[in-house]
């Protein structure tokens, strides 16, 4: 295998027989005259909007009415027995009916038969009105917002950005992450876009402010 | 599968069969004309879509000019990650390589993420020999794989069914791989959405090795990243215990910041959204979240051979995004198939000839696979001038063995125009005969003078109009 890694590299080094030999890779300039975000409004508001084109189900609320804002949204899907991540806040689901599943190591057959999961997020984008877990605080390992049918997602207004650009420098890249931008869906078919094919059918969404 | 390009006719061929097939040109243009309209409103939405190609286009070249200073980078970053790397000169090697370590898991049932890399190298069949069945879990490769069927589009290879063929597909096909469709199946895409879930969940949920190609990986960090739709992506890149992907060596990317480009390029160009539903990034090994033994197959497979051609090296900045195919005059009516290749479409005549060399006829056909329209280098988001490497394949083709009667008639109009008393006495003679010139060519040139007319002789050249007009001075220069 090592005989293919020297052969191969060996390979790209005569092919670049053209490049100059003092040449660095950051000799090849990259212009990057492009912009840093596209405005297109109030921050939050477009986030909102954005997340929303996608089909998903958005609230904002004011900070201290996140805990009833989830109670009415569990109500409301009739979700009974919910997974949450095990460091998720406290007092988020202190108005709910529903049960808090914590997750430890939940089996997969677990999170297939529980009624939803509830997270926050790492960093949410305003253009593109997507979400990015990080598995860090209040989201718990991938899985978790994976194999439930029903996501709901809370974004403080501070973990906004503009756009993909000022998301990246926010986000450690050694974590495993997941960007979500609404609910599963594809194309496949006659490229009409159709939501809810493997990962969550259902994307809601509540902004705290 | 079974199905296979190997022994496709080359595409004049292809082409005249597929054209002539009425629901296949329909599905065809319903379909490419629904992405262009979308991706043309997202893309005029950035009033810096040139700025972002240029940096897609600069951050490519800077990566190819340097490929193994960064393929170097990548290796050690995986591996300090907990990675493992492997290198793959060829398709044989790869799939080697793959079906090793999948035979080392003591398992036999693979779930597969979309990816051209694997496509290309065939492993679904390599892994078949081997007694390990691969599933497709992409919606599109499903249907592709059911009906034994071949792709034909980079983003949606059964771009070709509509919605009535693939509720056949699911309803006759479905469970001799699993899960059977439900009775009474419809033909409404929600209806046949719900049934790829239902028939891969249980799939998913139980099979501990994945394989997944992707669309990039970060030299700095080690990170790969895989853009998707439907979720498929994340329950392969998350549920097993085993990862293995298979990464093509021009799919580096030099920083993890680089990513800000190609997030915001790829998305629009090719399903048309600000940003598609799922991007999964991983690097190496998380502890306690997701595969624990991750691989990584660093495939060359002719593109070193493409790199090595100053003109064509462009065609390796390529983000499979397919906006080429989907604006292609081409492709719109021949479909994919007719290219005999995993990469159709404008992207894929410049590809395949450089990939696999011009010496087949399949192969040799590519490059004129095309009008030169310039769309495709218009929609490309990383600026590949894909004319350009046409013609510049054309001119390898054409300087091949097989062209023996065009070179002997440019050699001869060569040595005519080569000189003014030569060129002089055939427009002469021309003139003179202009009575018996034919209205179509005989022998080989029949099929040109089909669907042109051969341009009339005037009676007197410009050139003896000129000498008469302006008297024997002038005339005489």
């Amino acid at each position: 295998m090592s005989g293919s890694r020297e052969r191969i590299l060996g390979r790209v080094r005569a092919a670049l027989a053209d490049v100059p030999a003092a040449e660095r890779p950051d000799d090849v300039a990259v212009p990057r005259d492009y912009a840093a975000a596209h405005g297109g409004g109030e921050r939050v508001a477009l986030f909102a909007e954005r997340v929303a084109d996608y089909r998903a189900v958005v609230h904002r609320v004011p900070a201290d009415g996140l805990a009833e804002a989830l109670a009415r949204a569990l109500a409301r899907r009739g979700a009974r027995r919910v997974a949450v991540p095990a460091d998720l806040p406290g007092d988020w689901l202190a108005a709910a009916d529903a049960v808090a599943v914590p997750d430890g190591a939940l089996p997969v057959a677990e999170l297939d038969a529980v009624d939803g999961v509830v997270t926050g997020c790492a960093v949410a984008i305003a253009e593109t009105g997507t979400i990015v877990l990080d598995a860090g605080a209040a989201q718990g390992r991938r899985v978790l917002t994976l194999v439930p049918d029903y996501h709901l997602c809370v974004v403080r207004a501070d973990q906004v950005v503009d756009a993909v650009p000022q998301a990246l420098p926010r986000l450690d890249p050694r974590r495993p992450l997941t960007w979500i931008s609404g609910p599963s869906a594809t194309s496949d078919i006659e490229l009409d876009r159709v939501e809810g094919v493997h990962g969550p059918r259902t994307l809601e969404v509540v902004i705290t402010e | 599968m079974s199905a296979t390009f190997v022994g496709m006719p080359a595409f004049p061929e292809a082409a005249r069969a597929a054209t002539g097939d009425a629901q296949l040109r329909h599905n065809l243009r319903r379909a490419t004309h629904t992405i262009r309209d979308k991706r043309a409103a997202v893309v005029g939405e950035l009033d810096d879509w040139a700025g972002l190609r240029a940096a897609g286009k600069a951050v490519k070249d800077r990566t190819l000019r340097h490929l193994d200073v960064y393929l170097e980078r990548f290796e050690a970053a995986v591996t300090a990650a907990g990675g493992q790397v492997h290198w793959a000169a060829d398709a044989a090697e790869a799939n080697r390589v793959v079906t090793d370590l999948v035979l080392a898991t003591g398992e036999r049932d693979v779930v597969k993420v979309k990816s051209m890399a694997t496509q290309e190298i065939e492993l679904n069949q390599a892994l078949a020999e081997a007694g390990i069945t691969a599933y497709e879990t992409d919606l599109a490769e499903l249907i592709v794989q059911l009906s034994d069927d071949l792709p034909s589009h980079i983003l949606v290879p059964a771009i070709h069914r509509n919605r009535a063929e693939i509720r056949e597909i699911f309803r006759d096909r479905m469970a001799a791989w699993g899960a059977p469709a439900p009775d009474g199946l419809g033909d409404d895409p929600r209806a046949l959405a719900e049934a790829a879930r239902v028939h891969l969940r249980e799939r998913f949920l139980r099979t501990r090795v994945a394989v997944s190609g992707a669309n990039f990986a970060v030299a700095d960090t080690g990170t790969l990243v895989v853009l998707e739709s439907e979720g498929n992506g994340r329950m392969c890149l998350t549920l097993p215990d085993t990862l293995i992907s298979v990464v093509g060596i021009e799919k580096l990317v030099p920083t993890w910041s680089d990513l800000e480009v190609f997030l915001q390029l790829l998305p629009r160009s090719s399903t048309g959204e600000r940003m598609n539903p799922y991007t999964s990034t991983w690097t190496g090994v998380t502890p306690g979240d997701g595969p624990q033994e991750v691989h990584v197959v660093l495939l060359d497979n002719g593109r070193t051979d493409v790199l090595a051609d100053t003109v064509g090296r462009q065609a390796l900045r390529c983000i499979r995004c397919s906006a080429c195919l989907n604006i292609c005059p081409v492709y719109e009516r021949t479909g994919g198939h007719a290219y005999g290749s995993v990469y159709p479409g404008p992207i894929g005549a410049i590809l395949t000839p450089q990939l696999r060399g011009t010496g087949g006829a399949v192969e040799a056909a590519l490059p004129f696979a095309s009008s030169l329209c310039g769309a495709c280098y218009e929609v490309c988001p990383v600026a590949i001038d894909i004319p350009e490497v046409l013609v510049h394949l054309r001119e390898e083709v054409a300087g091949g063995a097989g062209h023996r009667a065009e070179r002997a008639a440019m050699g001869a109009a060569g040595w005519v125009l080569g000189d003014r008393r030569r060129l002089d006495a055939a427009q002469r003679a021309a003139s003179a005969a202009r009575s018996l010139a034919p209205r179509h060519l005989p022998g080989p040139g029949a099929a040109w003078t089909d669907t042109r007319d051969l341009p009339e002789i005037p009676e007197e050249s410009f050139r003896s109009w000129w000498r008469r007009r302006s008297g024997p001075g002038e005339g005489a220069r």
